[in-house]
């Protein structure tokens, strides 16, 4: 087991490494930095002594090695946009998006699984057919247009939910919520709605799968000779074990909600980490675009690691790397 | 049958061509009695021949601002109060004809998804060959490669590639290779998994007898590769590839929505949207409306016909 948690986090970290190495190119060689920073009437002077100062001249290793040191202390420099620490942007935007994320994660649970066991359970159903159809719709609609359609179905026709914005905040510490107001909860309905569309058809889709196998087994044929009502045999017995899948997937996603969420949040002008990298795009303001892809893809590769360890602890089978196969 | 295919054609006997074969096939059988996969292929078909000929069947040039008339701008759909013809889907608000802009707009999305898919089959198929047939450290560097592409979602790996080759082009030529442009950028993300399904069966197939013995007598390396090993893999690939059909051409239209594809000037069904959001709150909803109708009519005909190939073509399905 230890052999296998060094292999998952060294393979973790050389990921990151590789991911850093990106960021960094981007970082230092698309545009230079001095000249993002200085204003129009720097002499040239004063140009050499920032260049000096910032490190610019030093060999591509010891700079390398410097930007992953203080990306890991959280240090990722100075917005080129607005002179301010990228870190203090990403971390006033970082609850706006963990909160859409949330509630777009609970959304996709609370209506996924239902839909998943009433499309495996009564399969031949028109209700079945129904969802299996909605499922395939829901994965062809691209987020966006979801985004768009809600507004002006909700906003803009009927006027019932706000179409931006995050309504009011309550802060926490350095925490803004917007979970605790009214209208904070009210702005966060389309937005979360439109982002769970494709993750609940994902879950439906895999509870469908998984539930079809369990309910073949012996274990639910033994329980309903034994008497059990059927309803409960479905829904406590085989759901129980189609559930850890379901887990691992919600775990998986959570990366892909992030960067996905920036979609939603130019939609909804949600004022999120995605906007914030969607602005930077714009303006080209590389230390905050490294910043991001940085952040995102340690959460994604951190949860795809937690689940791979999990899933090891769980089952023994997996440890030994040769048996997986290389898929 | 054998014997049927060899006898000269005055004998009597027709040989069966490949069209006779294709009617004969299970898969055409499975095709005739899956309605929602033929309904998908006649609106798929429907899409690609009306963009086709866009040309030649639309009322005006989208593209061509001299055609544009201002006072006929926010013409609403005929069906509504103020429509008229031939602006059947009515017009945005410099005059342009929304039917004339979603076919053109087809056209660019479906150019665009159709190229960025061959470019990852290409890549990823010779990647995952030669990885699988040669192992060893070229294995070893194709696929860390692959992994670490595989540990950025593919969203991000895309609009970062359009936004640094966007700001490190020059003006002129930004807007000229916005397509081959964002054609890489979701091809870049997606060759992983076509590399790594032919790597899998490449490297059971290279320890099977029949590849041994063709080495054995010389047959070159890359002719081994393609005439041997390839074809053992091509079912998952061509349902892979059909899926990531649609994935392509709601990356490009994401893209282009997010302000970092296709340019204003050449607009495909992503851009169309973008533009038709900024109107959103001032009643002009057939601006925006119908491209998201056409681009979600043709993700959703692409995924059915996917899903219906991978089931049609999974041994253990039928």
């Amino acid at each position: 087991m230890i052999a296998f948690l060094l292999k998952r986090t060294a393979n973790a970290v050389f990921v990151m490494l590789a991911v850093a190495l990106l960021a960094f190119v981007i970082f230092r060689f698309f545009g230079d930095p001095v000249e993002m920073m200085v204003n129009e009437q720097a002499s040239l002077q004063d140009r050499i002594e920032l260049r000096e100062r910032l490190g610019l001249n030093d060999g591509f290793v010891t700079q390398y090695t410097r930007f992953v040191t203080n990306a890991v202390q959280g240090d990722f420099g100075v917005s080129y946009r607005n002179q301010q620490d990228v870190m203090v942007l990403i971390k006033e935007r970082f609850p706006a998006t963990f909160e859409l994320v949330l509630v777009a994660t609970v959304i996709s649970l609370v209506v996924g699984i239902p839909a998943g066991v009433i499309t495996a359970v009564y399969r031949d159903s028109r209700l079945a057919d129904m969802l299996q159809l909605g499922s395939i719709i829901g994965v062809s609609l691209p987020s966006f247009v979801v985004g768009i359609l809600l507004i002006l179905a909700f906003s803009v026709s009927l006027g019932w939910l706000p179409a931006f914005g995050r309504g009011e905040t309550v802060d926490i510490g350095w925490w803004s919520t917007g979970l605790l107001t009214p209208s904070g909860r009210a702005a966060l309905v389309l937005p979360a709605v439109s982002l769970s569309t494709f993750q609940v058809t994902l879950v439906m889709r895999l509870v469908r799968a998984e539930m079809l196998e369990t309910l073949r087994a012996d274990y639910i044929k033994f329980a309903r000779a034994r008497g059990v009502p059927t309803r409960r045999v479905q829904w406590r017995h085989a759901l129980r074990n189609c559930l850890m899948p379901v887990i691992t997937l919600t775990g998986m996603q959570i990366g892909n909600l992030i960067a996905f969420a920036l979609v939603t949040e130019t939609v909804f002008q949600w004022p999120g980490m995605g906007m914030l990298f969607i602005q930077a795009v714009t303006f080209v303001d590389l230390p905050v675009m490294a910043a991001y892809l940085l952040i995102v893809s340690f959460i994604f590769v951190a949860l795809n690691t937690l689940v791979d360890i999990t899933y090891a602890w769980v089952d023994p089978r997996l440890r030994d790397d040769s048996a997986r196969g290389n898929g | 049958m054998e014997k049927t295919v060899s006898l000269p054609p005055q004998s009597g006997a027709v040989r069966p061509t490949w069209l006779d074969r294709m009617r004969d096939s299970d898969l055409w059988y499975s095709f005739r009695s899956h309605p929602s996969a033929i309904f998908s292929a006649v609106l798929l078909l429907l899409v690609a021949f009306t963009a086709a000929l866009a040309p030649l069947i639309t009322p005006q040039n989208p593209y061509d601002l001299a055609a544009l008339e201002l006072w006929n701008s926010e013409i609403p759909p005929v069906w509504e109060e103020g429509g008229q013809w031939p602006y059947l889907l009515g017009t945005d608000t410099q005059g342009r004809d929304i039917l004339s802009a979603v076919l053109y707009g087809s056209r660019i999305s479906l150019i665009i998804g159709f190229a960025s898919v061959l470019l990852a089959l290409a890549v990823g198929l010779s990647l995952g060959l030669v990885a699988g047939y040669f192992g060893g450290w070229i294995d070893n560097v194709i696929m860390r490669v692959g992994d670490v592409l595989l540990s950025m979602p593919f969203i991000l790996i895309a609009i970062l590639i359009t936004a640094i080759a966007t700001a490190s082009l020059p003006m002129g030529l930004k807007d000229v290779l916005a397509a081959p442009i964002l054609i890489f950028a979701i091809a870049v993300p997606s060759w992983v998994q076509y590399a790594r399904t032919v790597r899998a069966s490449a490297m059971v197939e290279t320890k099977k007898e029949y590849v041994q013995a063709a080495r054995l007598i010389r047959v070159k390396s890359w002719r081994v590769m393609l005439h041997h090993i390839l074809p053992n893999c091509l079912t998952p690939i061509l349902v892979a590839a059909t899926l990531n059909f649609g994935l392509a051409i709601l990356s490009e239209a994401t893209l282009s929505f997010l302000g970092v594809g296709m340019p204003p000037d050449q607009p495909s069904l992503g851009t169309l949207i973008r533009i038709g959001n900024q109107y959103l709150f001032s009643g002009l909803w057939w601006i925006v409306v119908f491209p998201s109708i056409q681009l979600c009519l043709i993700v959703l005909s692409v995924n059915m016909i996917g899903d219906w190939l991978r089931d049609a073509l999974n041994p253990k399905l039928r």
